[in-house]
């Protein structure tokens, strides 16, 4: 299954879970990122970490490590809109 | 630090009336005291999420804040503020931006307890004000839902409404309120629209708080989870006879590893505490409800279908010319040179923009006033109180006042146009070598220039442990008082030696190196505290990347006059009082009437239009070296000469390294004392260069080598002779362990650092 971090940037995918349920996992569903959501990735870090995400009309900086927990199903056009 | 009391958890709730076995809402205990909530006087708390435009709503509502402290025993800085409408003054408690209520530990537990009246030192919290950034209200309301089900009086307060349209959004306020059963108002709180409406449903919801309580149950979770939360409030009845609120115990059942269990605990009968919870639990998960990821699912669940009707969102992810902005600021090679150019200005502005306003203060301001002084006062110890002690300790308080306000005009400009968290996001990488994060660069950064600023400038971090060490670490940054002292040793004993055909000079060699020191000690220090004094797992790092916009003068400047204000009130008193007991210490014991006598004299001269001939100031240097050496910081430099002999040092310079616990470059003075040279020498003096070159062992040794001086360097490279940096400290911490933990831990740092230095440079140089 892939991850967040897999994902290439300004491509989408959508949340098919977040695993674990410690402090991490709870902050990113805190911060609004549920299963069956759509994610975009908007950018990396010029030094490769963090990454830039976009949910639902936020922008959220997540670390690699943490991108790890969150599996997702690419959406394969490149360019929804 | 005594953390809140255990008793104190429950004390809201002690009627049992408010409970109802019969299955009929339940009223909240906690609104029983707003029953006289017409009564003029109110108390509101302002909680949201970061970036939401809290605390510009709070300057909208109430101006510059009132008072600005610590919560006892906990790092969360408490910030109050008054308004008054037709009704009455309204105090207004602005509580820390978070995400979430959950209370996994006591800084995050605060909130809960100001809410729940179980702190001591604000009043009952009349009215809750939910502060929503409208753009993001979906993620916002988790909060909301979690305030919601305490079950006070609430407005939502829908910040940032003029963004709404620009970005495609629709939102019907009205028929959110209707839906939500909650007043909501709609505000720009940065161009001052709708604060008088907020006020009104602000007083309007604390009046009818009395004829319609709110009623907590059913909650957002569901029936499954509420009965849970009844038959664990029971429980807590039965076991300890204090019935917790059903806020409480919803907080119990979700927060794992959470503080409130801890310290309930704790109470008479409570011990079963965890076994209930546990087994709570246990029958959630069987029905499919696993703590605490249910909490999230359900509340989400529960905020997009209330919203579905109201909020009509363009499609979500499409690129914005934030987005845009975005692809430059963070990109691999301009966001890199981007971030590098906006830390060069804010470096050279706190450095150099400043340098003028701390000289013009220690310079022409304090040296006006001691003139008058020794107009007024007949030389004496009340003139050397006033002088030397006074005059002195509230320069050194305000001498950092400049730096203060100039880094923190930069922080608030970063942070309201949003480029602050993007810098976080771009140092994030290297910062995670030393365990920290992106939000711990700007703070260290700082430190280069002054550690006062950069340890204040750690309010940014959000995780309590990454701010800890970034607290510890920042004095081992080489800051601009450190200067002077090197500039003056190495001047004076590092030969000037050129390489590269005169471009690089051994002097300039050396004095780099100097300010490598401590960063380069900072590494392994920063990952021996993570790993002993704050264990446990790294802290998640998501963080949002709010839009770019233009910063708003009013935020900027209410900032730093907070800032300047909290530094003045709090840590500047200490500040003054360390620099008179230093003062004391330097001063008595001691005969000072010759010198006094001497001094009447000279200026009886001086008054006459003559200059006191040399004989005389000689005469009083002389009297004046001798009666350092006598005082009790004399005598400490003395007793310690068998401990500072193996870097090198003699008694005079173990005076000066005491002396300099006020500040570093104190110690140039002090050696210009005990060489009968008179105070007010500076480092390029040529009478302290040949007395220091000139000083010598009793057998006829020169004190000073490059050997000497090297561990002098190095010794004040990392040492906490700081005053100011270990009162901010404990202002920030609010706890005198970790002032005492840094100054015992540099000292020690510093001294075997100095050790080494020294034994093995006079090894290498003989």
């Amino acid at each position: 299954m892939a991850t967040l971090a897999d994902i290439a940037v300004s491509c989408g995918a959508t949340i098919v879970e977040i695993q674990g349920d410690d402090a991490i996992a709870l902050r990113l569903m805190e911060m609004g990122l549920m299963e069956g959501d759509q994610v975009q990735v908007i950018g990396v870090a010029p030094l490769g970490d963090p990454i830039e995400i976009a949910s639902r009309g936020t922008r959220l900086s997540l670390r690699r490590a943490e991108a790890m927990r969150i599996e997702v199903n690419p959406i394969l056009s490149a360019d929804p809109s | 630090m005594a953390p809140a009391t255990p008793q104190e958890t429950g004390d809201g709730a002690t009627a049992n009336d408010v409970r109802d076995d019969t299955g009929a809402p339940l009223k909240s205990a906690s609104t029983a005291h707003s029953t006289n909530a017409a009564a003029a006087r109110l108390t509101i708390a302002l909680v949201g999420n970061p970036n939401t435009g809290k605390s510009t709503l709070f300057s909208a509502l109430c101006g510059t804040p009132a008072r600005i402290g610590n919560y006892p025993g906990v790092t969360v800085e408490k910030k109050l503020g008054t308004y008054s409408d037709a009704h009455g003054s309204i105090t207004v408690v602005d509580l820390p931006g978070t995400y979430s209520l959950a209370a996994r530990t006591l800084d995050e537990k605060v909130s809960v307890d100001v809410l729940l009246d179980h702190q001591k030192q604000t009043s009952a919290i009349d009215v809750i004000v939910s502060i929503v950034d409208a753009t993001n209200i979906e993620r916002n309301l988790y909060l909301f839902s979690q305030l919601r089900d305490i079950g006070k009086p609430l407005v939502l307060v829908l910040n940032m409404w003029d963004r709404v349209e620009p970005q495609g959004m629709k939102i019907d306020a009205a028929g959110i309120s209707e839906r939500l059963g909650v007043p909501v108002v709609t505000c720009s709180a940065s161009r001052r629209r709708g604060i008088p409406e907020l006020k009104q449903a602000i007083r309007q919801a604390a009046m009818s708080a009395e004829q319609q309580t709110r009623a907590i149950f059913p909650t957002v979770l569901g029936e499954a989870l509420d009965s849970e939360v009844r038959q664990l409030m029971q429980w807590t009845a039965d076991a300890s006879g204090t019935e917790v609120e059903p806020f409480v115990a919803q907080r119990l059942l979700m927060d794992v590893d959470g503080v409130l269990a801890k310290q309930l605990q704790l109470r008479p009968g409570m011990s079963g505490l965890g076994e209930q919870i546990a087994a709570a639990r246990t029958r959630l998960e069987q029905a499919k409800l696993k703590v605490p990821t249910c909490e999230t699912k359900l509340r989400y669940q529960w905020i997009r279908s209330q919203l579905s009707e109201f909020v009509s969102q363009s499609e979500g992810n499409r690129e914005t010319w934030s987005d845009r902005i975005d692809h430059w600021l963070t990109h691999r090679v301009w966001g890199i040179l981007a971030f590098a150019a906006i830390m060069f200005v804010v470096f050279q502005a706190i450095t150099q923009g400043t340098a003028w306003a701390m000289d013009f203060i220690t310079d022409s301001i304090q040296p006006w006033f001691a003139g008058w002084v020794e107009q007024v006062l007949p030389p004496g110890t009340l003139r050397s109180l006033v002088n030397d002690g006074i005059i002195a300790g509230v320069g050194s308080v305000i001498v950092f006042l400049p730096q203060i306000l100039m880094l923190f005009f930069f922080i608030g400009l970063l942070e309201d146009c949003g480029y602050m968290a993007r810098a976080a996001f771009v140092m994030d990488k290297s910062m995670t070598k030393l365990g920290l994060s992106g939000k711990s660069f700007l703070p260290l950064m700082s430190s280069f220039a002054c550690a006062v600023p950069g340890i204040m400038a750690t309010r940014v971090i959000e995780s309590r442990r990454d701010r800890m060490v970034t607290i510890l670490i920042a004095p081992l940054m080489s800051c601009s008082a450190r200067l002077p002292v090197y500039v003056l040793l190495v001047t004076a004993f590092v030969p000037s030696i050129k390489y590269a055909g005169g471009w690089i000079g051994l002097q300039g060699i050396v004095l780099f190196a100097m300010h490598l020191v401590g960063a380069a000690v900072a590494i392994p220090v920063a990952w021996l505290l993570k790993k002993y004094f704050f264990p446990g797992a790294t802290p998640p790092f998501v963080m949002e990347l709010p839009s770019y916009k233009l910063p708003s003068p009013s935020v900027v400047l209410n900032r730093v006059w907070e800032r300047g204000q909290a530094f003045l009130t709090r840590a500047g008193t200490l500040i003054f009082c360390s620099a008179i007991v230093v003062w004391a210490a330097g001063y008595f014991p001691g005969n000072h009437q010759p010198v006094n006598e001497l001094t009447q004299r000279m200026e009886g001269i001086e008054a006459s239009g003559g200059d006191p001939p040399a004989e005389l100031q000689a005469e009083r240097r002389k009297l004046s070296s001798q009666l350092i050496e006598q005082s009790y910081l004399g005598r400490a430099g003395k007793a310690i000469e068998p401990m500072v002999r193996p870097l090198g040092w003699d008694w005079r310079i173990g005076v000066g390294a005491i002396a300099s616990f006020p500040a570093r470059e104190v110690i140039i003075a002090t050696l210009g004392t005990i060489y009968s040279l008179g105070g007010d020498v500076d480092e390029g003096d040529e009478g302290l260069l040949a007395a220091m070159k000139q000083s010598k062992w009793p057998d006829g040794r020169p004190v000073y080598n490059l050997a000497v001086a090297l561990s002098i360097m190095v010794f004040f490279a990392l040492c906490a002779q700081c005053a100011a940096t270990l009162m901010v400290i404990k202002r920030e911490t609010n706890s005198w362990r970790w002032p005492l933990f840094s100054f015992a831990y540099m000292t020690l740092l510093a001294y075997l650092g100095a050790l080494l230095t020294y034994q093995v440079s006079i090894r290498l140089i003989s």
